[in-house]
Order: C-alpha cells, then sequence, then structure tokens
C-alpha cells in the first residue's frame, strides 16, 4: 500500500492503496466518484474513460501510481466545463441515451475531440469515437449530437 | 382506439415468453402454468390496481411514478409514466419516475410475474397506467369537489391543478393526503385520443441529464458502509467441480476477507471476499485451482456443429405441417434451392456487468439488482437464504443494458450471491461478475444449425419448404417448459420460421433439440435471431431467381392477413426510393420481419470498406400498433438494428474447444462499434390506432439478413454462416 | 526460429573474431568489419525490426497491428495525423506506459519494481505511437519488406528523421518504445508476450558491427 496525492476535478485528494491499482477503482472506490464506469478492464469499451493533463485516457488500465502529478477531469466536472455542458446538452436534446452504461466514457470522449478540433468532419467522429463501446446501439444519434454540439461551439 | 379492458389485451399479444389463452384475469391464469419450488401459485396482483403504490404527489409538487419494470435501455421509465401523466392532467415538468422494489403490485398484469422481457412493456402496461392516470385524477378531482362542495364534474384538471366552476383551483400537492382518502374507482373513462398530450407525441426521456452527468446510479455503483465485494472464479467447463484449490498467495492480498468453495447452481467454484474491487481480483487472479471435470461433457464447436449436421438429416420433431409432404419430390432438382446455415452461440455482454447486492440479517435480507425477474430472483433468494419471498426487500435499481441476460429463470447470480451473504451475514456483500466472467460464463443465445430445401413452382413462388433446425431447447428445464414446449419443439426455436406469414402451401417445420453442456439464455428477440435471417436470406435468392423486386415479391408472398408486414413493406417501398439510384459500388438490401406483435421493414445501404460492410444508410418501416412514444421507437429501432449487427460482425461469435469457452472478453468476443453501425438511420412509423406492440426486440432480426441481401449483389455470394467473417 | 538466429549471430561474431587473431599486427582492427559481415549484422538487425514487437508499430497503412499474427489493431484504432492517434482516442489513451522499465522522468516505476503495474495486458512506455509512414517497413497490404528495402528505409536520412550512423546506433541502444520490445509484458489472458529473437545487448552488438561497417545495404 502506498500513498498518492491526486488532483481530481481541480482539488487535492489522497489516497491509500495497492500501486497497481487502476485509476478507475481508486476513483469509484475511494474517492466515491462512480460517474467512471467499469465496462472491460482492457481499455476495449472506454466507460472509463477520464482526462488526464487534457488529454483522454482509459482509467481501467492506468495504474494509480503513473498519474503523478497530472490533473485527473471526470464526467463530474463536465457540467461545469465550457465544452462539457454543451456537449451534455446536446446529448439531451438528441435523446441519445439508452441505458446510459456507456455515456460517461461517450462525453468525455466527444469532449475530447471537440477541445481538439470545434469543426470535426464526420471521418473525424467517427475516428475519435471509434473506440467507445455502445451495446443498445445509440451510435448513429451521438453521431449527430457530436454535430449540435460542434454547431453551438460555433 | 378502444379502451378495452386488460382481456382484451391478453387477446391482442401475439408470441410472447408465456402464452395465455384470451379470458379475463391474464395473471391468474398464467401462474396456473408455473411450478414454482416453494410457492404454490404467486399471487397475480390486484386487478384493479391502488394508485398510491404507483404515484405519489410530494408536497412540494413533485410526483414520483413508479415503473413496475426494469428500465435497461428500452425508456419504460418514461413511456409508462407518460401515459399515467397524460390521464392525470399531471404537470410533465414535475414528473419523476423510479424503478419500482419486488411487490405483488408491480407484476406484470398478463404474466404475473414482475419481469420485463417479450418486448411487453408498453403492450401489457398500456392500459394499467393508462387506468391508473384516470383514477388518481378521479380521486383528487373529488377531493377538490368535496371541499369546493360541487360536483366533480363540473370540475376540470390541467397541470397539476384543479379548476373549480367558480373560479376555484387547487394544486395536486394540496390535494393529495385529502385525495387518498376517497374510494379507488373501479371503472374510469379514458381520455379518447384528441385529448392526449403527450401519448403520439415526441417526449425526450426523463433519464437523460443525470446519465450524461455521472449522477445516475446503476447496481454496480451501489456504496453501502461496510460493504464487501465478492468475485467467484467459475469452473473453466461448465458444471465442473472445485478439485483443491490454494488460496495462501490469495489470502496474502491486503483487504481480502474471506476465501471459500462455493456451490453453484451446477458445480462448485471458489469465492474470495475483500474490501475492493480490485483487491478481489488481484486475489482471484493467484487463487491456484483445480477443477474436477471428469462428470461434465466438454463440448467443441466443431463437433457440435458436426452433430447438428447429422441430426439435420432427418426431420426432427414437428413444429408445423401443412400441405402434401410429398410435393417437394414433384418439384425438378433445378427448380430447388438447398441451404444449410450454421449459428454461433451468442453472449449478450450488456454494457454493465453483473452484479447483485445482498444483505442477509439471519430473519430478513435487502437485496439490490438490475433484474430483469424481480418475482423469480426474490424466490430463489428466498429459497438460499432459508427465507419467505415478503422477508425480503428487493430493490430495483437501473441496468446499464441487459438483452435478456439479466432475465435468468435459474437465477443463478442471485444465487452466487446470497450463498456469499449468508456467510457475510449482516454485512452487505456486493457480488461482481467480471467481463471475463460475463464472456465465458455462458447462458448465450443457444448455437443452431439449420437445413432448409425450397421447392419452387412454375410462378416463381416457393411451392413446398422443408425446414429441419437442430439447437438447444432455452426453456427445457425451467418453469416456462409446459408452455412453451408443444410436440417435443421449443416454440423460441421456431419461431419466425413455423409461424411465417409467407404463403408456403406445402410446409414443414421440425426441430431437433439435442442436449449440450453449455447453459443457454434468450438474447434479445431469441429465435428470431436466427430464424428471421434464414427466411429473409431464402426468400430474397427466391426473389433473385424470379427477376422480382424484393420488396414487391414479399408483397405477393405474404398472406393477405399480414396487415403490419404489408403496411410495413408498402410505406418501405415509398420511403426508400433512393435504392434505385445508388452509387457504384453501392446496393441495397431489403428483409422484414414480424414478432412480438410488431412488423418491421427496412432497406440497408451497403458497399464494401476494408474487407468489410460499410452500412451507409437503414431505411425502417414499423409497424408497432399505436405509437406512444414515437421518440422512444425511433430509439429503440436505432438501437436494436445495432445490436442485431452483433451477429454479423467478425468477432459474434462464442466458440468452445475441449469444453472451454475461447473468448475471453470484448477483445475476443468483438460486438459492433461505431464504425460498423449504419451511419444514418430513418424510422418511419406506420400510424396505427391498434393495441400498442413492442418495439425493443422486433427491430434486431432484420438487419443482418438486410446487409447480406445487399453483399449479395456487390458479390454474388450468398451467406449462410455467422458470423461475417469473409466476404 | 528464435535458436537459429541467436546461432548465425555466433556465427558472425566468432569469425569476427577469427579475423583479429588470425590477421596479428596491423590487420583491419575489429571496429571495421568486412562487408559481408557487416551485411550478416544487417540480417540480424532486420530479424528484429522485423519482428511482430517492433514491426507492429512500423505499418504502412491508416493502423498499427497487434499480436504475433500481426491482425489489425483491434477497436478501430487510426494512425491519425502525426501517428499518435486522434483526438479523444490517442495511443496514449490507453497505453499508458505500465510495461517498460524505462519510463524514465519521475515515475514510481522505477522503484517499485515489485508491484505489478501491468495486471491488465495493455502494453505501454511512453510516448506510445506509429512509425512514421517514411518508416514503415511494411507495405499496404502488411507484407513485410525485403532486407533491401528496409535497410535503404532505414539510411535514407530524408526518411529516417536525418540520423546518421551513430544516431541510430543510439536510437538502438536507447529509445525507449526499442526497449519496450524487450520488456513486452503479458496479454490480457496472462501468457508473455514474445520478446525479438536476439537480446537487446546482441541487437545492439550487431548494429554496432553494421554502423561501422558504413551501414552497407544488400544488393536486391
Amino acid at each position: 500500500m502506498e500513498t498518492y496525492k491526486l488532483t481530481v476535478n481541480g482539488q487535492q485528494k489522497e489516497v491509500t492503496v495497492d500501486p497497481s491499482t487502476p485509476l478507475l477503482w481508486v476513483l469509484r472506490e475511494e474517492l466515491k466518484m462512480s460517474g467512471t464506469k467499469y465496462g472491460c478492464g482492457i481499455s476495449a469499451c472506454g466507460a472509463c474513460t477520464v482526462h488526464i493533463a487534457g488529454q483522454a485516457a482509459r482509467s481501467c488500465v492506468l495504474p494509480v501510481s503513473l498519474v503523478n502529478e497530472r490533473p485527473i477531469v471526470t464526467i463530474e466536472a463536465m457540467a461545469d466545463d465550457p465544452i462539457g455542458h454543451i456537449v451534455q446538452n446536446a446529448w439531451v436534446e438528441e435523446d441519445v441515451v439508452q441505458c446510459g452504461y456507456c455515456q460517461s466514457g461517450q462525453i468525455m470522449a466527444a469532449v475530447a475531440l471537440l477541445k481538439s478540433n470545434r469543426k470535426p468532419t464526420d471521418k473525424d467522429i467517427e475516428e475519435s469515437m471509434g473506440a467507445n463501446l455502445c451495446r443498445c446501439g445509440t451510435y448513429v444519434r451521438i453521431r449527430q449530437a457530436v454535430k449540435t454540439a460542434a454547431q453551438q461551439l460555433g | 382506439m378502444s379502451t378495452a379492458s386488460t382481456s382484451n389485451r391478453a387477446a391482442v399479444s401475439r408470441r410472447t415468453f408465456l402464452q395465455v389463452s384470451a379470458a379475463g384475469a391474464g395473471g391468474l391464469l398464467v401462474s396456473l402454468y408455473l411450478d414454482w419450488p416453494s410457492i404454490a401459485q404467486p399471487s397475480p396482483g390486484p386487478k384493479v390496481y391502488p394508485p398510491d403504490a404507483f404515484v405519489h404527489v410530494r408536497p412540494d409538487g413533485k410526483i414520483v411514478i413508479q415503473v413496475n419494470r426494469l428500465e435497461f435501455g428500452q425508456g419504460v421509465q418514461t413511456a409508462l409514466p407518460m401515459l399515467l401523466a397524460d390521464e392525470m392532467d399531471a404537470d410533465w415538468s414535475q414528473v419523476t419516475s423510479e424503478l419500482a422494489p419486488a411487490a405483488d403490485v408491480y407484476k406484470d398484469p398478463l404474466f404475473g410475474i414482475q419481469m420485463v422481457g417479450g418486448s411487453g412493456s408498453i403492450a401489457h402496461s398500456f392500459l394499467q397506467y393508462r387506468q391508473l392516470g384516470a383514477r388518481a385524477r378521479t380521486m383528487l378531482i373529488a377531493a377538490a369537489a368535496a371541499q369546493w362542495k360541487v360536483a366533480p364534474s363540473q370540475c376540470r384538471s390541467d397541470a397539476s391543478i384543479v379548476y373549480g366552476p367558480n373560479g376555484q383551483s387547487s394544486k395536486y400537492a394540496e390535494l393529495a393526503a385529502a385525495a387518498a382518502q376517497f374510494p379507488i374507482p373501479e371503472k374510469v373513462q379514458l381520455k379518447n385520443d384528441s385529448d392526449l398530450r403527450m401519448a403520439g407525441k415526441k417526449v425526450r426521456r426523463l433519464d437523460s441529464r443525470a446519465k450524461c452527468d455521472g449522477s445516475q446510479k446503476f447496481g454496480l455503483d451501489l456504496d453501502l458502509p461496510g460493504m464487501k465485494i465478492a468475485l467467484v472464479a467459475h469452473p473453466p467447463v461448465f458444471g465442473a467441480k472445485v478439485k483443491n484449490f490454494d488460496a495462501s498467495a490469495a489470502r496474502a492480498v491486503s483487504g481480502v476477507q474471506d476465501v471459500f468453495e462455493l456451490p453453484l447452481v451446477r458445480g462448485s467454484g471458489v469465492a474470495v471476499v475483500a474490501d475492493r474491487f480490485w483487491a478481489a481480483k488481484q486475489a482471484r487472479d493467484r487463487l491456484s485451482a483445480e477443477w474436477d471435470t471428469s462428470a461434465v461433457e466438454k463440448p467443441d464447436t466443431a463437433q457440435l456443429f458436426a452433430k447438428f449436421r447429422g441430426l439435420a438429416a432427418g426431420a426432427g420433431n414437428v413444429a408445423v405441417a401443412r400441405g402434401d409432404a410429398e410435393a417437394m419430390n414433384r418439384i425438378p432438382e433445378d427448380n430447388r434451392i438447398v441451404a444449410e446455415y450454421e449459428f454461433p452461440y451468442l453472449a449478450h455482454t450488456p454494457m454493465e456487468p453483473l452484479n447483485t447486492t445482498i444483505r442477509f440479517d439471519g430473519d430478513k435480507a435487502e437485496v439490490w439488482a438490475g433484474s430483469q425477474f424481480q418475482t423469480i430472483d426474490r424466490i430463489a433468494i428466498a429459497e438460499t437464504l432459508g427465507l419467505k419471498p415478503e422477508q425480503i426487500i428487493f430493490h430495483t435499481e437501473m441496468a446499464g443494458g441487459g438483452f435478456g441476460r439479466r432475465a435468468t429463470p435459474d437465477s443463478h447470480v442471485q444465487r452466487e450471491a446470497a450463498t456469499i451473504a449468508k456467510r457475510t451475514r449482516g454485512t452487505p456483500v456486493k457480488l461482481v461478475w467480471t467481463r471475463e466472467d460475463d464472456v465465458q460464463g455462458g447462458y448465450y443465445r443457444p448455437m443452431h444449425l439449420h437445413r432448409v430445401e425450397v421447392g419452387i413452382g412454375d410462378d416463381g413462388m416457393p411451392a413446398a419448404w422443408r425446414h429441419v433446425t437442430v439447437g438447444q431447447s432455452i426453456v427445457a428445464g425451467t418453469p416456462f417448459a409446459a408452455m412453451m414446449v408443444k410436440n417435443g419443439v421449443d416454440e423460441t426455436a421456431v419461431e419466425g420460421t413455423a409461424d411465417t406469414q409467407y404463403t408456403i402451401p406445402h410446409f414443414l417445420v421440425s426441430a431437433h433439440h439435442p442436449a449440450v453442456n453449455v447453459p443457454i439464455l434468450w438474447w434479445r428477440s431469441v429465435g428470431h435471431t436466427h430464424n428471421a435471417f434464414v427466411m429473409e436470406t431464402l426468400v430474397d435468392e427466391l426473389a433473385t431467381r424470379a427477376k422480382v423486386d424484393p420488396i414487391a415479391y414479399r408483397l405477393k408472398l405474404l398472406s393477405p392477413d399480414a396487415k403490419k408486414l404489408r403496411a410495413c413493406l408498402t410505406l418501405l417501398d415509398e420511403k426508400s426510393a433512393w435504392r434505385r439510384s445508388l452509387a457504384t459500388g453501392h446496393a441495397v438490401g431489403v428483409a422484414c420481419h414480424e414478432c412480438f406483435g410488431t412488423g418491421v421493414a427496412c432497406a440497408a445501404e451497403v458497399s464494401v470498406e476494408e474487407d468489410r460492410p460499410r452500412i451507409h444508410r437503414v431505411t425502417l418501416t414499423v409497424d408497432p400498433g399505436f405509437a406512444v412514444n414515437p421518440l422512444t421507437i425511433e430509439t429503440q429501432m436505432q438501437g436494436g438494428l445495432t445490436f442485431g449487427l452483433t451477429q454479423l460482425v467478425p468477432g459474434g461469435a462464442i466458440t468452445l474447444k475441449d469444453g472451454r469457452v475461447q473468448q475471453r472478453n470484448w477483445d475476443g468476443y468483438i460486438p459492433p462499434y461505431i464504425k460498423d453501425a449504419p451511419v444514418a438511420v430513418e424510422v418511419y412509423i406506420v400510424p396505427s390506432v391498434e393495441q400498442p406492440s413492442g418495439c425493443g426486440e422486433p427491430p434486431v432480426p432484420v438487419i443482418a439478413p438486410a446487409v447480406v441481401n445487399a453483399l449479395f449483389r456487390l458479390t454474388g455470394k450468398r451467406y449462410r454462416n455467422l458470423p461475417l467473417t469473409d466476404i | 526460429m528464435h535458436s537459429v538466429r541467436v546461432g548465425l549471430f555466433l556465427i558472425v561474431i566468432s569469425s569476427i573474431s577469427l579475423v583479429e587473431t588470425s590477421s596479428g599486427q596491423g590487420a583491419a582492427p575489429k571496429d571495421h568489419p568486412t562487408s559481408s559481415e557487416a551485411l550478416a549484422a544487417w540480417q540480424q538487425v532486420y530479424s528484429v525490426l522485423t519482428y511482430p514487437r517492433c514491426l507492429n508499430c512500423h505499418t504502412g497503412t491508416n493502423y498499427p497491428q497487434q499480436g504475433d499474427d500481426r491482425h489489425r489493431h483491434q477497436f478501430n484504432v487510426v494512425r491519425g495525423q502525426e501517428g499518435r492517434g486522434v483526438p479523444g482516442l490517442t495511443c496514449a489513451t490507453c497505453h499508458q506506459g505500465a510495461t517498460s522499465k524505462a519510463t524514465g522522468g519521475a515515475n514510481c516505476a522505477q522503484c517499485h519494481q515489485g508491484a505489478d503495474l501491468n495486471a491488465t495486458g495493455v502494453p505501454g512506455g511512453h510516448g506510445w505511437r506509429l512509425a512514421p509512414l517514411s518508416m514503415a517497413w511494411q507495405d499496404s497490404n502488411n507484407k513485410r519488406l525485403s532486407p533491401a528495402q528496409v535497410c535503404r528505409a532505414v539510411t535514407d536520412r530524408t526518411r529516417n528523421m536525418n540520423m546518421g550512423g551513430p544516431e541510430l546506433l543510439k536510437h538502438h541502444e536507447e529509445a525507449e518504445l526499442v526497449l519496450y520490445a524487450w520488456t513486452p509484458g503479458r496479454r490480457p489472458d496472462g501468457s508473455q508476450r514474445t520478446p525479438p529473437p536476439l537480446t537487446h545487448d546482441q541487437f545492439v552488438a550487431v548494429t554496432r558491427i553494421w554502423v561501422e561497417a558504413g551501414m552497407p545495404c544488400p544488393q536486391q
């Protein structure tokens, strides 16, 4: 067990865990932040997507011991994020969600895309969202919602 | 739309999980067929459902509506409250919904158990929820009228306010307590179509925001003080037993509480209980267990297909036989098609891994689970804990998908959890199935082999059709068997073939149900998943041979009574004019199918990119009877199509070798990602005033045949084996 | 395969030693191997470069490969403009650096060697990315290029980020993503990924021989 100081959504947190614990489980069980989801544990589905130092990262394969001082941002911070809340509004407007379990990860991936590219083409959207799995099949509406969000970002 | 009572609803339901005959009190009739071990007959629930069990008007004006079945993506937590709120004249902006716990009053009015499945949510609870809303409104108005000393008929209601004849008004929140004292009216007048505000309109989901901001809790997110996490090492061959195990390395992991052998529904496993998920997982990975596989069959996919092929050479138990059995022999061989189809096991893999949390206190217990089968699960947990079901509080958690995986007649996950909870008595324990457990843990859509011989008449239509299907019976050994197995044929194996609405005069469908050591389960749309693929690809082949447009051919071949399919195909023809002018390298494929009372037809535009089908667009038409929420229907059609592609993508197969499942996770059993899904799906709903029928499953079966029908036009090949590994 | 290549390596090394001892004073010093020895050394280098641990990221397509069978990398990951993937799905999104011992910088892996930091089976190293298309060692049909073709690519300064012999040697000696190949970690199923047919030291040694001979390329 080791103690780690983490910056999560702008706040300092301290946790004491096994160094190999993936950040996903630190967020969910130590910090009680259940918005980031466990889907597969092998980075195949993206339900665990967070942002580390501004880049999308799959937290289920990231040992907490490798995070260091890099800031972590989770879905819980998206409502207060200038791009995050536009994406969430677009998701609600377009009635994207069904079961909703994958959507934290989908939104984090979409926000990462839009932070980097305000005018994504269809191909950009398909590539950036390409590894986020949705078993309910909301892909068609996700495509539309990303476009809607991009339009609103202007 | 008629205001028929519940009894007529039973008559309208076609193929459903449990067949019931048309007669009142559907619940009672169903319960006669169920053979539960410890309860003679589950009580069917009251005929007059009490509003106070379903709708709570809070003092602050918020209206909380209980949903009598699991929400796992299909939108029922919005659509059912919509119906109630509409009849109740509730202010929709103040409405929220909750998933009701297990209780008699929440049983499905038709099936007599609390469940979701068979695309039955709207179909079965449509009138129930409307009646509940009308009752609530009646009682609120009665309370207001009494206070104002006027007649109820002089009052009207709108947006959670009752208005009196002389300018009086009173909010529902103010009236609720008084209203509850009034007798519950048995008969209520439902609104006319023209007076409905929401039903029939696109209404957005109530749960969107919470699912977008991380605040929605699913079963896996449950966190209780002192809660432990449990994982179970399951046998690598189904039904095998633990021979011995060394827990020393597992116990050495910090946070591990307990490691012990655990009896399972079949065979045994080893449970690990720890403070945290990661500790439990590390510990389980370090268990060295030896398994006794001597007493169980070791299934092997290649061997099974060979065995199935052998069985298919002869007719099985007859599902349907009409016309002249010798007619085929009179048709020249040149005019016959002989086709063999192979379908693998399919895992459901809903996005949220399976989980159940239980706290056992000796004389009672509390359960939290995203269950599709609350009644059945609660009985199973009670059995395991030595309690009566009534001693168990069973909370229904929001579930991250299900597709049938959370509706297990043997409640095996719940039994595992209960067995562990017994040991952690007083402390809540959350059993988690990792994704590996899920992919390797069985309860798959059965593998099937079909052998079909079609004899084509001079008119280009099929005159004779001999169809043998081979696959395990899903309901054998479950309480559903009594009703769903007829003449040795499991109805789920022949739904979509035996009951086809295509006019085929000399028609024989039979089935073999070999026993295989692989646990199986429904999978969204069940038998239609493979049966529609066979029917729609063969009909397409016939249309091609006859040189007739695929929609026109189907319209010609369908019985005049196939009203929904006819309406869908006709609308599809109108809405898919684009199929007549496609880009080079693009082709269109058509398919139609009716299941769970709903007809669906689609046209898919496909090209080949990087050796895979690229689906540019799908136009889909659906006849679901009256469309309660057209937005839900649109999203279900879009989602269901994509779900149906699970069968088609190259990684869409569970295979076994020497008794072991060869896939481990989504890196071996690979579902459709955004690139595999259609880029655009347009949905057109056939206008209807008929009783609403289901929407969750009907879109699933049509996409795979539509895509391969399009591929034929590009490659000249007919695809008879799923998944599609080579084009 | 592995033992054959090691055997060939040993033959190369021992033949060089023979040259040294038999030539006596005034003979060619050991840092100028003959052309045929250098070409043989190149074959050894080539055997490592085209081993899946390296080849999987030196693709000529829009995507990386995975596994010893070099199948297309799952999950639809793509090259992106700089070979690092696309926003939202960069290589680093999943490949966070847990397997490589030489992850460099201030991170705990250097000290906490005992912890199993690669419990999930995703390989990694800082800066995980595809090699640029100019460094593709496969054609667009995923077929390995020949020793001659790879040699020409690797020595072409307009394609290899302007690296001369000494830089190439240093790259083979020290670059983190090169070093990854020798600690490639375990797969999700628990089995170990296979390292290239030479050890890292052997790889550096044959690279040195080849570089000091002026990096000759085979004719064909």
